[in-house]
């Protein structure tokens, strides 16, 4: 008994590294699907978000990586940001100034994203794929002294781990203590009680968009600069991944911050399942269907008393009562 | 077009030219045309129930892992074996629609996610299932070829269109369009489904059975898309690739869009959307524009179609408007507008 638990403690320490790494694209991405949903905005576009995230960070780092290494990733991360931004405008202006179908819009937005994104690749580098140079791991200098904790928590470590676990912190504070969180937060739940209290809820949800786009964006650029190493067109379905964290974790950061790692877990392990004597006798398929069909049943227990914002999905109709 | 340095009228020529411009190619359009037909009406028919079908992908990899398996394993005489893999095909589809439709009738689960969860259990039920039963002898990847006795093309049929994709699909996927059209437009069945999809309530308050309705609308939409699988897999190819959900699942989306829902509509879909598809390998050949052009534009018309609404209600506000000062100038006296 004892040896099987300190066998599992040491391949938790042996695969953390690579949980990580997987678990990080996932949470940005999902908190970007968290301000989206909040303000009333289904985004079924966060997968096609990311691929146009992961090619503007795949573009920009691989024009910079020979004149300057060291910045041309966090470069690359911050064109995806603006990117991602700006093309989830798209989403916005179909969702909030048109009034369309949040659904139908955001699969549009997966599928544009997933051809331009190859179009353009082709055109530029004559083949759809990019690849580039990832980001480096990196020891965190004091903490990373600390005898066990230290070794799994702090070498080895990407420092855009860092920047999106602050990103998290922040995100909860601006939902929950600013004006502004209050306000995007109204007009998910009663967006004409929002509006009767002069809240602007065009402006909130094209904000919360864009601010959804940003963070997926960044997400498929971590993707690219930590797990995959080369643009080829799309995200490895964890824009999908990423909306089943944002439900599994009840449209809350904390929520989203756990399912995103058991996610990112149970997928590595179904990736290195393999090789580790404990796991190879559970089937892999298993493995990798888990967290959808958590999320399935997930789903059903929360149907019941589901946290989802009550006017996710519906367009914004002032003149409706 | 014109930002890559060609001509864009004359990468249209080629784009429907490439569809349409010889035997070959018109039976290959309506090849690729065949798994679309079954997807789009298998969008249509669960949004006339108001349902949006989003996991035709998932049923259309189950229907066609089922007939392929169905096929690789039996040896039976043709007829008989391809009748067999359709209905497999038709009911493990119909089994991987039904199960959102369950739980968005009992758990009001809603049915998007739910069928994006069903999609890539069945992209990863596929992933393993194939090169564990069914493993090519090249490639880790795809699954063993077809033998000729359980696949949908048949000689006359590929000799007629000169060695073409085309195959018996074609024709099932027409009949099916008759039988959707027949159930939608005769029958108690269709009509009630209908009534489920315009007002729940109203639908529940006359006595009829709503959430046994969208568990089968559910439960037919997948079936249909399980059979376009099999058009896919054991029709236009003759095996299964692993690490793909097809974008038919998609692409269903779009044509039913386009056709408004209505199954002739899905028809005439497929066949545009078969011959964007045929034809962007001839443009690519003859210019220098990029295939994925054709996916462009199909994402186009349907972010368009989302917002298409719009457009309708402003056409219908201004009609009311025009109304309004015409009863004005006449001195009528226009009652309330809104």
């Amino acid at each position: 008994m004892w040896d099987i638990i300190i066998q599992i403690a040491g391949i938790i320490v042996q695969i953390f590294p690579y949980a990580i790494a997987y678990t990080i694209p996932l949470l940005i991405t999902a908190l970007g699907g968290l301000f989206s949903e909040r303000s009333g905005v289904v985004n079924i576009g966060l997968e096609g978000l990311m691929v146009i995230g992961g090619f503007a960070g795949a573009l920009t780092i691989s024009t910079f990586q020979r004149s300057m290494p060291g910045t041309a990733i966090w470069l690359g991360l911050f064109a995806a940001f603006v990117a991602g931004a700006l093309f989830a405008l798209l989403h916005a202006f179909a969702c909030v100034t048109l009034n369309a179908n949040q659904v139908i819009s955001g699969i549009a937005i997966n599928m544009v994203a997933g051809a331009l994104t190859t179009f353009l690749a082709r055109n530029m580098t004559g083949s759809g794929n990019v690849r580039i140079r990832g980001m480096l791991r990196q020891d965190v200098p004091v903490l990373s002294e600390i005898p066990i904790l230290g070794k799994t928590l702090f070498t080895q470590t990407y420092a855009s781990t860092w920047v999106v676990l602050a990103i998290l912190l922040l995100s909860a504070f601006l939902l929950y203590k600013t004006k502004f969180g209050l306000r995007l937060r109204a007009c998910g739940e009663h967006p004409h009680a929002a509006d009767a209290a002069g809240v602007n809820v065009y402006l909130i949800r094209y904000l919360a968009v864009m601010l959804s786009g940003a963070f997926a964006g960044l997400g498929g650029a971590i993707f690219l600069a930590t797990v995959s190493g080369e643009f080829s067109g799309s995200a490895g379905g964890i824009g999908f991944l990423a909306l089943a964290a944002l439900i599994f974790g009840q449209w809350k950061p904390i929520g989203i911050l756990g399912a995103a790692f058991f996610f990112g877990f149970a997928t590595t392990i179904a990736n290195v399942s393999q090789v580790i004597p404990l796991f190879s006798n559970i089937p892999s398929i298993l493995l990798k269907t888990f967290p959808f069909v958590v999320t399935l049943v997930a789903l059903v227990l929360f149907s019941k008393s589901s946290q989802a914002p009550r006017a996710a999905g519906e367009p914004y109709d002032k003149g409706k009562r | 077009m014109r930002l890559t340095g060609n001509s864009p009228i004359e990468g249209y020529r080629y784009l429907f030219s490439g569809g349409a411009m010889n035997i070959e190619r018109i039976g290959n359009t309506l090849a690729t045309a065949t798994p679309l037909i079954f997807t789009g009406l298998a969008v249509a028919f669960a949004f006339k129930t108001g349902l949006f079908n989003i996991g035709a992908s998932g049923q259309m990899l189950m229907g066609g892992l089922g007939a392929t398996a169905v096929g690789l394993t039996l040896a039976w005489p043709k007829p008989i074996l391809l009748t067999v893999m359709m209905l497999v095909a038709l009911f493990a589809g119909g089994l991987w629609g039904a199960i959102p439709g369950w739980l968005k009738a009992k758990f009001n689960v809603h049915e998007v996610v739910a069928s994006i969860m069903m999609n890539w259990i069945a992209f990863w039920t596929v992933y393993y299932a194939v090169p564990a039963y069914f493993k090519g002898p090249f490639l880790e990847t795809e699954s063993r070829r077809l033998p000729s006795s359980a696949s949908l093309k048949v000689p006359w049929l590929t000799n007629l269109f000169q060695g073409s994709y085309i195959n018996l699909g074609i024709f099932i996927a027409i009949a099916t369009i008759i039988i959707i059209a027949f159930i939608l437009d005769r029958t108690t069945l269709g009509y009630e489904l209908k009534a489920v999809g315009h007002n729940k309530h109203a639908a529940q308050a006359s006595g009829i059975n709503v959430n046994q309705r969208i568990v089968l609308s559910m439960a037919i939409a997948g079936a249909l898309a399980g059979l376009g699988g099999a058009s896919f897999y054991v029709g236009f190819a003759s095996n299964m690739q692993i690490g793909v959900l097809p974008s038919q699942g998609f692409d269903g989306m779009a044509v039913a869009l386009l056709a408004a829902n209505s199954p002739w509509g899905v028809f005439s879909g497929s066949i545009f959307f078969g011959i964007l598809h045929t034809g962007k390998g001839f443009m690519n050949a003859m210019t220098n524009i990029p295939p994925e052009i054709a996916d462009t534009i199909i994402a186009t018309i349907i972010y368009f179609a989302a917002t298409s609404v719009l457009v309708e209600r402003l056409w219908e506000r201004l009609k009311k408007k025009k109304i309004l000062r015409f009863l004005e100038k006449s001195d009528v006296g226009a009652g309330g507008g809104e």
